[in-house]
């Protein structure tokens, strides 16, 4: 059924993403690659892995960004910062990726919000990939059926796996503890409250698709200090001039 | 959009296949066209046969074509399965119109009916064609009140150039039919004008900022990876500017004003001189709105890019 579920909002299953202390390793893809190509979606293809023109499946991709607060385009390169983005499904509310599938092969769970593919009853028409603004879905040409992030439902469901490994491969490896997973359905759960104090945001609200998944904008600069180029380091000119071992070498040098 | 030939060819052989079906059901009920049987011959097999040769193209693009049968379950959500179940419904009435017709000699009373449900399903087909396009929002130049009607006008317009040149060839020429068509033509042109404004104009409904969620001005420093991946090989397509304005050009004198100015050509002019024009009318027309329809994917710009440099669409 492609309708989407009707049921008031309960569980909604989702990530949390903090832009503020993703350093861009790439690791969650990774993972996620590793993970998933024996998970749900098995196998997810690479073509031509070796040659000049590889081409595969990532439910996980890391872009890089640079953002000038000046939206008249003259960036000021001391006031530029890099920002690195890993984009996957949002599991949105409303999935114009489900609605558009006319065989009922893409769904939404009820229960949690989990946006899935049924590969058996996939046609491989593209349209749920050409449905979804933030290119959540990417076709297996080796396949021929349309494959996406399944928030890891053979992780967090896994009873073989210790309750503090039941989350997606993603968030399980960020080293930098960028990715958080929870119900963002319940209001007092850790990552709803996360979101509150950090005034996380929702991608393409324009789009009305009301996405699960919620990013944390990075925090702002400390007063003062614009960007990078502007933080200098203590020189020895201005040693203190009194004394202490600095002024000593001062001294010492200046003579 | 990556505008795949398949569904280039689908959208107007099958939107050709309607409009001409959506005519001759409407012509025969109404008694304007002789019930000859090589006349319903050649009309309902040119309709249904471009209609056939249509569906069956946009199963070449398929992952699995062997599944496509499942894609009318979903009706109650999708456009694309609304549109396979009117396809397949439209077959019963122009089937048995096209019994009526061809075996009976007759267009009228029963067969009347069934001409006229043929035609509400060939117009509400392509309508769900429209749709598809026209329901996507992460595409802001499908996602527009002018998508439809361009569908409809365009389906009606290659309809109308078909059926001219077939009564011709049997020597049942209509002069309203070539009007009809000229007519079509005024209206498919005006249409396609105010999209074409309409798009070069419409201000960025979403941006790289509001797609990163990022304040400020978002420029992409890396891409995630090396080598075109799938949604930049599907959604990423580029037409540069200049082209684009040629084959806007090429769409329209081919697609409206030669066909139109053909047809007008046609109405003094009788016999075979006639139909030979009102062929070459309904070939240029085609490929004219081949042109069309390949534009309409080539310019199309998918919000999925604003991760990948562009900044707003």
């Amino acid at each position: 059924m492609t309708s989407l579920p009707k049921a008031s909002p309960g569980t909604r299953l989702g990530l949390v993403i903090d832009l503020d202390i993703c350093v861009g390793c790439h690791a969650c893809a990774v993972n996620c690659k590793e993970w998933n190509t024996g998970g749900y979606h098995a196998p997810l293809t690479d073509e031509r892995p070796y040659d000049a023109d590889p081409i595969g499946v990532w439910f996980n991709r890391i872009h890089t960004y640079e953002v000038t607060s000046d939206v008249s385009g003259a960036s000021d390169p001391a006031d530029a910062r890099v920002v690195h983005f890993p984009r996957s499904c949002l599991h949105c509310e409303d999935a114009p990726c489900v609605t558009v599938c006319p065989t009922g092969a893409s769904y939404k769970r009820a229960a949690d919000g989990i946006v899935l593919v049924e590969e058996s009853r996939c046609i491989g028409c593209k349209l749920c990939s050409w449905a979804c603004p933030y290119g959540a879905r990417e076709y297996d040409g080796a396949e021929g059926v349309m494959k996406k992030c399944t928030l890891c439902i053979d992780r967090i469901y896994n009873e073989a796996f210790e309750e503090i490994d039941r989350v997606p491969a993603c968030v399980s490896t960020c080293p930098a503890t960028a990715r958080h997973f929870g119900d963002l359905g319940d209001p007092d759960s850790e990552v709803s409250k996360l979101v509150a104090a950090r005034g996380g945001v929702e991608l393409m609200p324009e789009m009305k698709t009301e996405p699960v998944n919620r990013y944390l904008p990075p925090r702002p600069r400390r007063d003062g200090v614009a960007g990078g180029a502007a933080i200098g380091a203590s020189s020895l000119e201005d040693a203190a001039p009194e004394g202490g071992f600095l002024g000593w070498l001062d001294k010492l040098l200046s003579d | 959009m990556h505008p795949a030939y398949s569904i280039i060819f689908f959208t107007t052989a099958s939107g050709l296949g309607y409009g001409l079906l959506a005519l001759l059901g409407l012509a025969g009920a109404a008694g304007y066209v002789p019930a000859e049987r090589w006349l319903g011959v050649a009309g309902l097999g040119l309709a249904l046969g471009a209609v056939t040769f249509g569906l069956l193209s946009s199963t070449f693009h398929l992952g699995h074509p062997e599944r496509a049968w499942m894609a009318v379950r979903e009706w109650r959500s999708s456009w694309l399965a609304r549109e396979g179940v009117l396809a397949l419904a439209t077959y019963v009435p122009a089937g048995l119109f096209g019994i009526g017709w061809v075996f009976f000699g007759s267009t009228g009373g029963v067969w009347a009916w069934c001409g006229l449900l043929a035609a509400l399903g060939a117009v509400v087909t392509v309508a769900c064609t429209a749709m598809i396009y026209a329901s996507i929002r992460a595409i802001p130049r499908w996602h527009n009140r002018f998508v439809p009607p361009v569908y409809l006008a365009l389906s009606l317009l290659t309809g109308a150039l078909a059926l001219d040149a077939v009564l011709r060839l049997f020597g049942a020429a209509r002069p309203a039919v070539s009007l009809l068509a000229v007519a079509a033509a005024v209206l498919g042109a005006a249409l396609k004008l105010l999209y074409w404004r309409h798009i070069d104009r419409a201000r960025p409904v979403a941006t790289a900022a509001s797609a990163t969620g990022l304040t400020g001005q978002v420029r992409l420093l890396d891409a995630p990876h090396t080598s075109p991946n799938y949604l930049q090989q599907e959604m990423g397509y580029r037409v540069a500017r200049k082209h684009a304005l040629r084959l806007r050009r090429i769409a329209l004198v081919m697609g409206f004003v030669v066909p139109a100015a053909l047809s007008l050509l046609t109405l003094p002019v009788g016999g075979w001189t006639g139909a030979a024009l009102a062929v070459l009318a309904a070939l240029i027309g085609y490929l004219g709105v081949l042109v069309e329809r390949w534009l309409f994917f080539a310019e199309a710009t998918h919000a999925v890019m604003l991760y990948y440099g562009e900044a707003g669409v």
